[in-house]
């Protein structure tokens, strides 16, 4: 019985992960400009990265498996931002300015490639 | 079961793809760091193809576990073969753009055909 | 269910050499031959090639990239467009395809355990590698011991390469009559974020990559790629840091050493067991035990693999890096 709850409570999370990182590709396709793209793609490497893992740990029980994963997901946590940042400042400091959406009227540097 | 069978030479499709794709950029391009690329994509195709060849059906990775009886493992040697091979792959690289860097230095250009030109 | 995964992959692959080929960005070309590693690395990994996987993905998606963009940084970073050649490529490259592709239905198909290459010295090396070394990873068993003269020539062909690397980018720079003061390269210092990530992370990588170095018989790993896997972490610390950091950290000095060093201690076992009687990178003659002495000198030789690899790596990521650009 409580296999069976397990089990289904992991494949629930694998799923919703396996949502947020679809989510974040389309999301990295079809938004506006690239500000916007960066942050739909780090949902892959936040919440996709959360859930996936913590499915992937409620599967593999109480092993030297489970500290392995929660090692990987740790990592991830801290460097997946980390190179969301990079990549965006790097934008910043190669011109490509964030849309604010405010007052600028002539519009004309939007979504850059 | 034909649709499986005909997938068991997938890898040698991509294998053969690729090669061409990285010969290609070899041939074609003019611009010296892009012909390294290719040959690194070329070199990366040769790869694939030893890997695909070492795998078993059913095998695993050819390390023993102990007290697990009857263990079949996937081909040990081409896996030496080419992990050694990356880090050679890497250093001729890094040779092969070290010959570029002094080529910008000394044409001022890593096009092949104004370097042609320019002798 | 693997399988549907493993061709899901090799597209993306193709497709990714496809989009390589295709830019004349040759900056975007070489973050896709980071992914194209990086794709190709998980294709080792569902192929059962665990250590070769660990190799792709520390040299493929790690220093490669790094050596690539700092050669970048020296010569241009946009091919300009030609159209000269192309239909006679196209010509070459159809006809050589379609000949291959022709040429793998005389091949075995993926995972026939009756293929010709199964059938040789593989086995052998399987079945042999309990009784003669004593530990799991039959890759290691292979790398080092049965097959010890190709690994020893790699060794020495990494070694070259790195030399002919310092050669090449040795002689001052052309243009620029006094070598500039080597000027403070600045790194990414005022970047709080990455530099903490980094601090935290760094040591870590060295930690898991002296892991694979000494966890090599029991598991994925060895010299190959702790070397690697090392010489990632300290190139990630001059990234962070700025280059003459990271060379007053492991000065050229202690690099130029760990090539040699490495190499001299791989071919030196091979000498002491020819000295001790045996035949050359014969390790059983280094202890009165036969296993354990095969155990003595793989343990010596992978760290001297180690050694050259990560000095060889690190030393041909500074000439790059040090290199001013030319005027």
């Amino acid at each position: 019985m409580i296999d069976l709850v397990i089990d289904v409570l992991s494949w629930i999370l694998l799923i919703l992960g396996g949502s947020c990182v679809l989510i974040g590709g389309v999301g990295g396709l079809r938004l506006p400009n690239f500000y916007t793209r960066i942050h739909a793609s780090s949902l892959t490497d936040t919440m996709g990265n959360i859930l996936i893992f913590l499915g992937l740990m409620l599967q593999a029980g109480f092993t030297l498996a489970t500290l392995k994963l929660f090692a990987v997901m740790l990592f991830l946590l801290l460097t997946g931002p980390t190179a969301t940042y990079a990549l965006a400042n790097a934008a910043l400091l190669s011109g490509i300015k964030p849309d604010t959406g405010s007052t600028n009227d002539d519009n004309t540097e939007e979504s850059p490639k | 079961m034909k649709l499986l069978e005909l997938l068991g030479y997938f890898n040698y499709w991509v294998f053969a793809i690729v090669l061409t794709v990285g010969l290609y950029a070899v041939i074609s391009k003019a611009n010296l760091i892009k012909k390294l690329i290719g040959l690194s994509i070329f070199q990366s195709a040769v790869f694939l193809m030893y890997i695909t060849m070492d795998k078993v059906e059913g095998g695993t990775a050819p390390i023993i576990q102990a007290g697990v009886e009857d263990q079949v493992f996937s081909n040990p040697l081409p896996q030496v073969l080419i992990l050694t091979a990356i880090v050679v792959g890497v250093s001729t690289l890094a040779l092969g753009l070290a010959m570029v860097v002094r080529i910008k230095e000394s044409y001022g250009t890593i096009e092949e055909n104004e370097i042609l030109d320019a002798d | 269910m693997i399988f549907i995964f493993a061709v899901f992959l090799l597209s993306l692959l193709v497709i990714t050499a496809i989009a390589i080929v295709r830019t004349n960005n040759l900056f975007s070309a070489v973050m896709l031959t980071s992914i194209f590693s990086l794709l190709m690395a998980a294709n080792f990994f569902i192929l059962d090639a665990a250590d070769v996987a660990l190799t792709e993905a520390a040299i493929g998606a790690g220093v490669t990239t790094v050596i690539f963009l700092c050669a970048l940084a020296l010569t241009a970073d946009r091919a300009k467009p030609n159209k000269e050649r192309r239909k006679v490529a196209y010509g070459a490259v159809g006809i050589l395809a379609s000949l291959m592709i022709y040429a793998t239905f005389d091949k075995p198909p993926l995972g026939d355990p009756d293929a010709p290459v199964h059938q040789h010295v593989a086995p052998w090396y399987i079945e042999k590698t309990p009784e003669y070394m004593d530990f799991p990873n039959i890759v290691t068993a292979v790398l080092s011991s049965f097959r010890g003269y190709d690994t020893l020539g790699e060794v020495f062909v990494v070694f070259a390469a790195c030399i002919g690397v310092l050669f090449i980018l040795g002689v001052p720079v052309p243009g620029n009559a006094k070598p500039a003061p080597m000027q403070q390269k600045k790194g990414l210092h005022h970047h709080l974020i990455p530099q903490v990530v980094g601090r935290l992370i760094i040591p870590f990588i060295v930690l898991f990559g002296l892991y694979t170095q000494f966890h090599g018989e029991y598991g994925p790993g060895g010299g190959f790629q702790a070397g690697a896997i090392i010489a990632t972490g300290i190139i990630l610390y001059a990234l962070l840091e700025g280059e003459s950091k990271a060379l007053q950290a492991v000065p050229r000095r202690v690099l130029m050493g760990m090539v040699i060093g490495g190499a001299l201690l791989f071919g030196g076992v091979g000498v002491i067991c020819m000295l001790m009687g045996g035949n050359f990178l014969d390790y059983s003659v280094l202890a009165a035990d036969p296993v354990w002495g095969r155990q003595l000198g793989i343990i010596i030789i992978e760290a001297g693999v180690g050694m050259t690899v990560c000095g060889a790596l690190l030393s041909i990521f500074h000439a790059f890096a040090s290199r001013e650009r030319a005027s």
